[in-house]
């Protein structure tokens, strides 16, 4: 394998890391942009999706159909889930300082953490993640898994449908009317409240796809799987300016490419301390992230 | 001082009095108490529970031939979730609350490491059944183990890689957070350079990751003859995964970490060699009467792990019948007189309080049910 082969293969493995850091960093800005919370229990819901793709595909078994059903079956249910959090967790304390809601959002994610856990059905074990056979296509000596495949199509599918959903929709703009101002949207008419659960229902939605996909390309389910992917997410979207959802995309993106080119290129020990520093020197550069609008706050 | 503050006091000491009245009216127990930590939750609970398991298993056949100087023996056993602190807060629960006679545990290196030295400084006798890195046993006098150690596992790997495989270029994938990784990792590379052999690629990660996707292409781009892979079996099934996937068919090899892998793991696990302590089918008597015991009672064939546990709760209570006493300075003294034949083989422990044992070669292939299962390759003495 020559460098050149293995930069590409690199690459590759990279953004399919990147495509499933993007969907999840995407649900932290959305949030982010509309109610100025970090939901830190955004990681936890990659897991319940995770668990949700899990019983469905142990119970179906696994065709690429089956995979659909996942999906089809485990956003709705995320979504929901999403919703409820906002409606029980956030709402009340949405005029309360913006501490107590980033606190909040720390206790659901040890509540969820935890109560998966003691759930008989679930349990603190890790389990098997049913997947399809492995198949390697090679292209110019470089392979590429279906795996890999999948994951990018379907990140790259639900990116457009976001994208269709906030710029040609009326809740899309309603979303995006609440995110520039949220006193003046209400005094247009918007229904904040929901536009508020319309947010969390999508961003939930996606981190259930981010679940199934990470759970496939790395098939063990277990109550914490959610911590790391959600924290490199959340890093992913403050890289890309948080708020701004391209910005979500590119920085899941960066961080995925950079990470992996940080392992095959320069040490696997000091990989994410590499990837990390880039971010730190990112952020004294552009303060706001790459694509975030610097907004003079007013003392 | 005011009225109010007097009350407080008194009642605080009051309390304290009851409490002193109610744990030292425990201590009159006609029972020997043998704690056991073990991870029974978490990455490695098949290993947890199994030993655990067996260490009951041995302990009520004891009971069921009179005990250990004629009172009966009762296991507590804790859970640590392979987390080195909870394993640290249930050695001082064992020990002050429990006030255990001695500890089979911790079961995982990183876990046992973490707790020696205090069960050196509270005069706790302690022997974990499984934990095989060298260091284990550095703390003190009062520590001991009934498995073999990593430097004697990872090397004879390396010798199987060259002598029997004919490997000349190795490649190791390690986790450079996990003391029973790291000791592996040394232990095989010494020995495979020292035979010839040539380290073309020597990777890590750190505990927890679940992408090695750009180690392995650096590996794939080294072509090795070998991959060495020192881990618990839940991280090696999501590696050998993604091994297959990038298509790098390479022989891969693993150690007693790598024991539940059949039960974990897919196809993309047939072919490769790990060594372990012992095999359920080998035609030793002990072996066969163990598994059979084991068997009927559980309804599962058991791991090398579980059998080491079985063996530690019988060296350690042999020992204590020998002492006459549970006073962890004297039964510290009968431990080294063991001399006999286990179920894991013939264990006498050296001055470092550590057996000499032999090595058990497996390789993992298709069983006749097409589930996967492990072959018996060959077993090397020390």
């Amino acid at each position: 394998m020559g460098v050149f082969q293995q930069i590409l293969q690199q690459m590759i493995n990279g953004l399919s890391l990147g495509s499933i850091y993007a969907l999840l960093a995407l649900g932290y800005t959305m949030v982010y942009g509309i109610v100025k919370l970090i939901n830190f229990a955004h990681g936890d819901i990659l897991m319940i999706g995770a668990f949700i793709g899990y019983f469905v595909l142990i119970k179906l078994g696994v065709t690429p159909g089956t995979l659909i059903v996942a999906f089809l079956i485990s956003m709705p249910f995320c979504a929901l889930l999403g919703v409820l959090m906002e409606k029980i967790c956030y709402k009340p304390l949405r005029n309360a300082p913006r501490i107590n809601a980033l606190i909040t959002a720390i206790g659901v994610s040890f509540f969820l953490e935890n109560g998966a856990r003691v759930l008989p059905v679930i349990g603190p074990n890790p389990r098997v993640f049913p997947t399809l056979p492995p198949v390697t296509h090679h292209l110019f000596g470089v392979g590429v898994s279906r795996v890999q495949i999948i994951i990018f199509a379907v990140a790259i599918g639900l990116m457009l449908v976001l994208n269709y959903i906030i710029n040609y929709t009326k809740i899309g703009k309603a979303m995006r009317a609440v995110s520039f101002d949220k006193g003046a949207s209400y005094l247009m008419g918007i229904n904040v409240d929901r536009v508020i659960s319309f947010t969390f229902a999508l961003g939930s939605a996606l981190a259930a796809a981010a679940g199934i996909l990470f759970a496939s390309a790395y098939p063990q389910v277990e109550p914490y799987m959610g911590i790391m992917p959600g924290l490199k997410a959340f890093i992913a979207a403050v890289l890309g300016g948080i708020g701004s959802i391209p910005g979500a995309m590119l920085g899941g993106f960066i961080l995925g490419v950079a990470e992996t080119l940080a392992k095959g290129f320069l040490s696997s020990q000091m990989a994410d301390a590499i990837a990390f520093g880039l971010l730190i020197i990112i952020l004294v550069v552009k303060p706001a992230g790459i694509l975030g609008i610097p907004i003079n706050e007013k003392v | 001082m005011n009225k109010k503050l007097l009350v407080i006091i008194g009642i605080i000491v009051i309390l304290a009095l009851v409490l002193v009245a109610v744990f030292s009216g425990r201590r009159e127990s006609d029972t020997i108490k043998i704690g056991t930590i073990m991870s029974m939750s978490g990455v490695v609970s098949a290993y947890g529970i199994q030993t655990r398991d067996a260490i009951q298993m041995a302990i009520d056949e004891i009971n069921a031939k009179g005990g250990v100087l004629g009172k009966k023996v009762e296991l507590i056993a804790e859970d640590d979730e392979k987390n080195p602190e909870k394993t640290m807060n249930a050695l001082i629960k064992l020990a002050t609350k429990d006030k255990v006679a001695a500890i089979i545990g911790a079961l995982t290196s990183d876990c046992t490491l973490a707790i020696t030295k205090e069960a050196q400084q509270r005069n706790v006798l302690l022997i974990t059944p499984t934990s095989t890195n060298d260091r284990v046993t550095e703390a003190g006098d009062l520590i001991f183990r009934s498995c073999f150690k990593d430097s004697f596992q990872g090397s004879i790997v390396a010798q199987f890689a060259i002598e029997t495989l004919g490997a000349q270029k190795a490649a190791i994938l390690y986790d450079m957070n996990n003391d029973y990784s790291t000791g592996l990792t040394k232990a095989f590379q010494d020995t495979f350079e020292s035979l010839g052999g040539r380290m073309v690629a020597i990777e890590s990660y750190a505990g927890g990751d679940k992408d090695f996707n750009a180690q392995i292409t650096k590996i794939k781009a080294a072509a090795p003859d070998v991959l060495f892979i020192p881990d618990y079996y839940n991280t090696i099934s999501l590696v050998i995964k993604q091994v297959r996937n990038q298509g790098l068919n390479v022989t891969m090899l693993g150690a007693d970490g790598w024991d539940e892998l059949t039960g974990q793991a897919g196809d993309e696990a047939i072919g490769s060699y790990f060594s372990n302590h012992y095999s359920p089918d080998a035609d030793d008597p002990d072996v066969q009467e163990f598994v059979r015991k084991y068997r009927s009672r559980y309804n599962v064939t058991p791991n090398a792990l579980a059998v080491l546990g079985y063996d530690a709760t019988y060296i350690l209570l042999e020992a204590i019948e020998r002492a006459g006493t549970t006073d962890p300075q004297k039964v510290k003294v009968a431990m080294m007189q063991t001399d006999r034949k286990f179920v894991t083989g013939h264990i006498k422990f050296d001055e470092q309080r550590n057996p000499v044992k032999s090595v058990t070669m497996l390789k993992i292939v298709k069983g006749p049910d097409g589930k996967l299962t492990t072959e018996y390759v060959g077993q090397v003495n020390p």
